[in-house]
């Protein structure tokens, strides 16, 4: 137990220490009765059973769940690639001295990042298939590359507006001394600007990855075959729908888990580089 | 033109609108709660706190809503899939308004409750008088940002087949094979309710903010 402190940071005094002591007290036995509650209606309706978890942890059984684990790292990490690409991109966009094409950036930030994720995936998949259709066309869109694409178009608009702020947030005289040694505004971006504002970004860039990687489970709409799909599946075909579905969730969170301590990570290395004076963490969509 | 679809959106609009609306509230309640554990002087609340927020952070919403959906039912609780849509989002955003408030709490400086604590003031009257009213002030802009996220996430319920702007729109690209159209219509749908929430957020934030 670490020593009691308030909110502020202060150590207690005497009797704030008695009465945390009471109140932890008081507040652990009444998890241990929440806890014991829940136990008992998992025992009483048979949820706990060997049985209900020995199939799907039989070997077959990891397997078949390990497959989509596969599969939604396969499509997170291409997602989050193509992403990165072009937010860098239209963050580009969003910088340039030309004004169509600072309309044209603003125009795919403030549409793309205003609809939910899920809408543009079916937009993707079903939306491009009917387009496709209607023209004849034989081409048609798997539910991957359709995943990958909504995920890239919302992603890329938040990702745009990070690497804006990333190189906003560095001080003018970076700018002003490029040009001084003779850099075009090109040159300045790609040698000087750039490769400082994505250090800085570097955090909030990989809490937007974890995002991304949550937000492929919502491929399981188009019927793509990731670990939330085989989670349901594996539950529905061993009759055990709760064990299935909480498999897949211990799955993710540890995937997720695991990539926000990078996080949090590089979020330390970052600040102590540069002395706590980078904020470039404040952009809307990138915790949630 | 997307306007000829509004009408057929209409009703996911409405579905949308309550379901954004009875989760936020939700998820203000939970937040607050696990904000308050967080900050609490009580070791085991710290961590329950502490638990809940990682867990759930991580947790994919889509995850979230079919588990509640489809298999909490087996432990007896059985409402409709509407109610497991708001459910699962205001546990899901709860989290994230627990950390909205949080750092609002913890960017007020420590200088202020040494200061309350210096003239006398107990831990209920600097929280009352010194340190929430400026935690509030600071809080207005992320938490503006959790609530617009939730509407957008509220498109999670098409996952377990409510009927929102989402899922309507999904019937409607097929059925009228104007898919162009159809999104077009759906942004706006959901613009009305973002769009305001943004300006709104703004307005206050205009209003609360204190020059440090």
């Amino acid at each position: 137990m670490s020593a009691a402190v308030n909110a502020f940071g202060d150590p207690l005094g005497p009797r704030g220490r008695r009465r945390a002591l009471v109140a932890s007290v008081v507040s652990g036995l009444v998890v241990l009765v929440l806890l014991y509650l829940a136990y008992r209606r998992l025992s009483d309706r048979g949820q706990l059973d060997a049985r209900r978890w020995e199939e799907l942890l039989s070997g077959e059984g990891l397997e078949f769940l390990a497959t989509g684990l596969v599969n939604t790292v396969r499509v997170a990490a291409v997602a989050i690639v193509t992403s990165l690409a072009v937010g860098t991109v239209v963050a580009l966009g969003r910088l340039s001295r030309l004004a169509p094409v600072r309309w044209v950036a603003t125009t795919y930030v403030q549409l793309f990042r205003a609809l939910p994720s899920l809408l543009l995936i079916i937009f993707s998949f079903y939306g491009l298939n009917q387009l496709f259709i209607d023209q004849g066309s034989a081409t048609r869109v798997s539910a991957e590359v359709a995943i990958v694409l909504g995920l890239t178009l919302y992603n890329s608009a938040v990702i745009a507006e990070v690497v804006r702020a990333g190189v906003r947030s560095l001080p003018r005289g970076q700018s002003e001394a490029a040009s001084a040694l003779g850099l075009r505004r090109g040159q300045a971006q790609r040698f000087v600007l750039l490769p400082q504002a994505f250090l800085r970004m570097l955090p909030a860039l990989v809490s937007q990855a974890v995002t991304t990687l949550k937000d492929t489970a919502y491929g399981t709409v188009i019927g793509f075959d990731d670990l939330l799909r085989r989670g349901q599946l594996a539950g529905e075909t061993t009759r055990s729908p709760l064990q299935g579905l909480v498999l897949a969730a211990v799955g993710y969170i540890v995937l997720c888990f695991v990539v926000s301590q990078v996080a949090a990570y590089l979020e330390r290395r970052v600040t102590r580089r540069f002395g706590g004076r980078t904020q470039v963490t404040g952009v809307e969509d990138v915790t949630t | 033109m997307p306007f000829q679809y509004l009408d057929e959106l209409a009703e996911g609009f409405l579905t949308t609108l309550s379901l954004t609306l009875l989760s936020a509230v939700g998820a203000l309640v939970i937040g607050t709660v696990l904000a308050a554990m967080r900050v609490s002087p009580v070791p085991v609340l710290r961590a329950v706190g502490t638990t809940y927020v990682q867990l759930v952070r991580n947790t994919p919403l889509p995850v979230l809503a079919v588990l509640f959906a489809l298999g909490l039912p087996v432990l007896g609780p059985s409402f409709g899939f509407f109610t497991w849509a708001v459910l699962a989002l205001a546990v899901y955003t709860g989290a994230f308004v627990c950390e909205a408030l949080r750092s609002g709490i913890n960017a007020v400086g420590v200088g202020q409750g040494e200061a309350a604590r210096a003239i006398g003031l107990g831990f209920g009257q600097t929280m009352r008088l010194v340190v929430l009213p400026q935690a509030f002030r600071t809080v207005v802009p992320p938490l503006g940002n959790v609530l617009i996220a939730l509407t957008k996430n509220t498109a999670v319920a098409a996952t377990i087949s409510v009927a929102d702007i989402t899922l309507r729109s999904n019937a409607l690209i097929t059925s009228s094979a104007d898919p162009l159209g159809v999104i077009g219509a759906s942004a706006l749908a959901y613009l009305v309710i973002t769009l305001p929430l943004g300006l709104a957020v703004d307005r206050l934030e205009g209003r609360v903010a204190v020059v440090r």
